[in-house]
């Protein structure tokens, strides 16, 4: 198979200097020492197919968090060249390790069917005000599924959707919560099922016209991701707004009735990679962690543009590689002497709880997680 | 008129079960069932496993992907595991794919945990009996007419080839 070359340039793979800089900095390629992003690229351009790479096991081990794009000289866009080379392997019939047996993904393949009736709104607490259409629509993604799913890992998935309407009520916002919202797609995208994105992508974009959204609240970074940039690069410009609700909360601070509850607490903040360097989303997590009196944030040493991803994306190739990269990640939000560790993405979540309740049992990487919506809406009256 | 072609629909339907069978138990009764002549409709597939333990969330849903009507999950009784703590873990996979099966509005009928020992021959007949019956009610499943299920292609698909 020849190399897709439109790929090549849209990505500025044909800039690269092999400098190795992307090596250097990926999170894998510190412990997996057969993964090196340099040598993918020089090896693909050198042998003038991507033969090997589709073939190579390798292929679906980059975590796409674009650490390396931040510090390429040349531009050069990795992760997105990763998922054109995955999007051509997986019509070549090439897959992914899937993780946890490959549920999640059958999961996002069945909400591809569009005769399916979900019953997926039952989680929503009574005293939060919900509609059923309207125009502030706010688009939960996966949680439901993921607390039904991990079990195994004692963590309320739900909490960050419930805090995110209980936040949006108190701004006087009753968002709509479309009882037929699918998965957005984001992880099959980026493993290559471009056919099944699409798919639910059409979906949702109906299900949204039809609740007549002007504004769509995301608060999972994945998701306001696929929305802001996947969706629209293959249907268009969107009829809706797309926003991320913590950067709405920032931006309506002075709405927010904060309380101080007396309690002092350390908290470290991880930056999900969708959220950071996908989205340049920085501030707007800080700037709500600072609002609050009681907390005080302390920064790790690899933050902002320059964190470290949480090891597992799209529930693929999860190996020990993945663990050891989030047991480092946990072992730094430990050393800050932080209380707790704050996410805005429920999946990095998941994952680091994953690790902390595996067989590596050190004390330096047991460390509270808490969703950044949560520790907000416990601070507001 | 939409609740006849529905019925109408319902006589027609055979419904597509997948039944995930232990090797010491259930699968050895469903052979025992066969030695015996026992009647039971020819609506299942079955796939031998191990062990019940080994029927991960995963395999279930896949064959909802796939088109399956139904899946039933038949083990051990819980004291017969030949893993000691197979049945028991069968269970507790079960209980993870009930939630998601539930939130993705299933009905209950399409999915099923049975214990079956292997000199329970009348009891896997019966389980299948009441499974084809139960699902033949519920009717065919939203997945199958439209869901595309994770297959392999027939042809190798090409990108397009541009000299660099």
């Amino acid at each position: 198979m020849s190399i897709n070359v439109s790929a090549l340039r849209s990505t500025n793979v044909l800039h690269c200097l092999e400098c190795g800089k992307c090596t250097a900095v990926c999170p894998v390629s510190r412990y997996n020492h057969s993964f090196s992003p340099r040598r993918m690229i020089g090896r693909m351009l050198s042998s003038g197919n991507a033969d090997g790479l589709i073939d190579d096991t390798l292929l679906w081990t980059c975590l796409t968090c674009q650490l390396c794009n931040e510090r390429c000289p040349q531009d050069v866009d990795f992760s997105a060249m990763m998922r054109r080379i995955r999007i051509d392997a997986f019509s070549a019939g090439r897959r992914p390790a899937y993780s946890h047996g490959g549920a999640l993904q059958s999961t996002m393949r069945i909400m591809t069917a569009p005769d399916l009736k979900q019953d997926r709104l039952k989680w929503i607490p009574k005293d939060l005000k919900v509609r059923k259409s309207g125009e502030d629509v706010y688009f939960v993604g996966c949680l439901p599924y993921f607390d039904a799913f991990f079990t195994d890992i004692k963590m309320d998935m739900l909490a960050s959707a419930n805090s995110a309407i209980r936040l949006m009520n108190r701004l006087g916002i009753e968002p709509a919560v479309m009882p037929d919202e699918r998965c957005c797609g984001h992880d099959l995208l980026w493993m290559g099922d471009e056919e099944n994105f699409k798919r639910l992508a059409e979906h949702n974009l109906k299900i949204i016209a039809a609740a007549g959204a002007k504004r769509v609240f995301f608060s999972c970074p994945e998701g306001y991701r696929t929305f802001s940039l996947d969706i629209p690069e293959y249907f268009g410009t969107l009829d809706f707004e797309v926003v991320y609700f913590p950067t709405f909360l920032a931006e309506n601070l002075d709405r927010l009735p904060l309380k101080s509850n007396g309690k002092h607490q350390v908290v470290t903040y991880h930056d999900a990679c969708r959220l950071g360097r996908h989205m340049n989303e920085y501030d707007s997590p800080r700037a709500l962690l600072n609002a609050i009196d009681g907390v005080e944030l302390r920064e790790m040493v690899r933050h902002g543009a320059g964190a470290t991803c949480c090891g597992t994306s799209a529930w693929c190739s999860c190996d020990m590689y993945s663990k050891q990269i989030q047991s480092e990640r946990l072992r730094d939000a430990k050393s800050t002497g932080a209380d707790v560790l704050v996410t805005s993405c429920v999946k990095c979540s998941v994952h680091f709880a994953c690790t902390q309740n595996g067989p590596e049992e050190q004390d330096d990487i047991r460390i509270p997680i808490k969703d950044l919506l949560t520790i907000i809406a416990e601070e507001v009256e | 008129m939409a609740k006849k072609t529905a019925k109408k629909k319902q006589a027609d339907f055979e419904p597509r079960i997948v039944v995930f069978a232990c090797n010491w138990c259930s699968y050895p009764a469903a052979d025992n069932a066969g030695l015996a002549r026992m009647q039971y409709p020819a609506n299942i597939r079955i796939i031998r496993v191990m062990c019940g333990g080994r029927v991960n969330p995963a395999f279930v849903l896949k064959a909802f992907e796939m088109g399956a009507d139904a899946v039933l999950v038949s083990t051990c009784h819980f004291q017969d595991c030949h893993y000691i703590f197979g049945a028991k873990r069968a269970a507790e996979n079960y209980e993870r794919l009930e939630n998601v099966v539930k939130l993705l509005g299933l009905e209950k009928e399409r999915i099923r945990l049975e214990w079956i020992s292997a000199a329970e021959a009348t009891k896997f007949a019966r389980v299948i009996r009441e499974m084809t019956e139960e699902v033949r009610k519920v009717g065919p499943s939203p997945i199958k007419p439209n869901g595309r299920p994770d297959m392999l292609p027939d042809k190798i698909g090409e990108p397009e080839k541009v000299h660099i």
